[in-house]
């Protein structure tokens, strides 16, 4: 069955994990945030998203380098476009994994 | 007055609520699959059975850091390294927290620890876009965040028994997060200073992606574009 030292393992990954997902909810949610700080957290949502999103379409490997070339990034452009149109998050979803599938068959 | 009660009561249906989340987190499942199969193979080369395998994905739900613990374990790292690794790995859940917190005022506090579980990159995204938009509510993101939660458990645990007989990149799924980001981040293009903030954040994060192992960049480069946002709206730059 499940070793000790692997349900240690698992535990302590989860409690990690954990905290700072719900650190900020517990202390936050039940205060007023000094203007500062929320015009800074308004921010972060679109900071996150880019910061998340860019890497994976021009850098690939490991070490990571530098591919402009990347099917992901070729493949971003039309989708990106399509999401700005229709503002469909479906669409864009199905849109994407049509034009990466096609990519992978004609790249 | 008739109509809007029943609204309201439409409103706090649980059925109906049960089915607008899984209406706004189906592109997260459809996303979590592949890497979750992935995950679930990769686990089970490693030496794990399936139960310790969906355990992980229960009690951890974070899949980067699932990835890197599995390959550190066959690698036969220490217990406290990979707990230190995890930590330093989740902690951009921080920041999107910290972003969310607004949205549950008066929740009670069982329901907040119960949704702080859920909080992910993806589910982050889409009940933030909900909440920015529509009058999306603490209970349909919960809802949102346990389907994604669900999909990721399944998924690891089918990627264990059987994982390598599914052929990769079907139908393309494998694109399927970063077309559910890219859509989500024009969402958030909610003015000239956001594209300046996006713009600057891209070419941050991917300098330091190219300069530092590992997924620290996020975080970096997330607080650095908010500030360079936060500092030139102060100053009225580009202001609309």
């Amino acid at each position: 069955m499940i070793k000790s030292e692997y349900l240690l393992l698992v535990l302590g990954m989860g409690l990690v994990t954990y905290i700072p997902r719900w650190v900020p909810i517990f202390f936050l949610s039940r205060r007023q945030l000094p203007r500062w700080f929320a015009e800074w957290l308004d921010f972060i949502p679109v900071a996150i998203l880019s910061a998340l999103v860019f890497p994976e379409l021009i850098s690939g490997g490991s070490p990571r380098y530098l591919d402009l070339l990347r099917p992901q990034f070729i493949v971003a452009v039309p989708t990106f476009v399509f999401a700005l149109k229709t503002r469909s998050l479906g669409g864009t979803v199905v849109t994407g994994m049509l034009l990466f599938w096609l990519a992978g068959k004609f790249m | 007055m008739v109509n809007t009660t029943e609204s309201a009561k439409e409103n706090l249906d649980t059925t109906f609520m049960c089915k607008e989340g899984i209406k706004a987190g189906w592109p997260i499942c459809l996303g979590y699959f592949p890497i979750g199969l992935a995950f679930g193979v990769l686990a089970q080369k490693a030496g794990l059975h399936p139960v310790e395998i969906g355990l992980m994905s229960l009690v951890v739900f974070a899949g980067s850091s699932q990835f890197v613990a599995v390959s550190m374990l066959s690698g036969g790292a220490s217990t406290l390294s990979i707990v230190l690794t995890t930590l330093i790995i989740n902690l951009r859940h921080l920041l999107m927290s910290s972003s969310l917190a607004g949205y549950l005022r008066s929740v009670d506090k069982i329901w907040t620890a119960l949704f702080a579980y859920g909080v992910t990159d993806e589910s982050f995204a889409v009940n933030l876009n909900r909440f920015q938009s529509s009058n999306w509510d603490w209970r349909r993101a919960l809802v949102v965040n346990q389907t994604a939660n669900l999909a990721w458990i399944v998924s690891s645990i089918v990627g264990a028994y059987g994982g390598q007989f599914i052929p990769a990149g079907t139908f393309g799924i494998d694109y399927a997060l970063i077309a559910m980001f890219l859509c989500l981040l024009v969402f958030q293009l909610r003015g000239r200073l956001y594209a300046l903030t996006a713009l600057v954040a891209g070419a941050l994060a991917v300098c330091f992606a190219l300069l530092i192992p590992g997924n620290s960049y996020i975080v970096v480069a997330s607080v650095l574009a908010a500030s360079i946002g936060a500092v030139f709206r102060r100053r009225n730059v580009f202001n609309d």
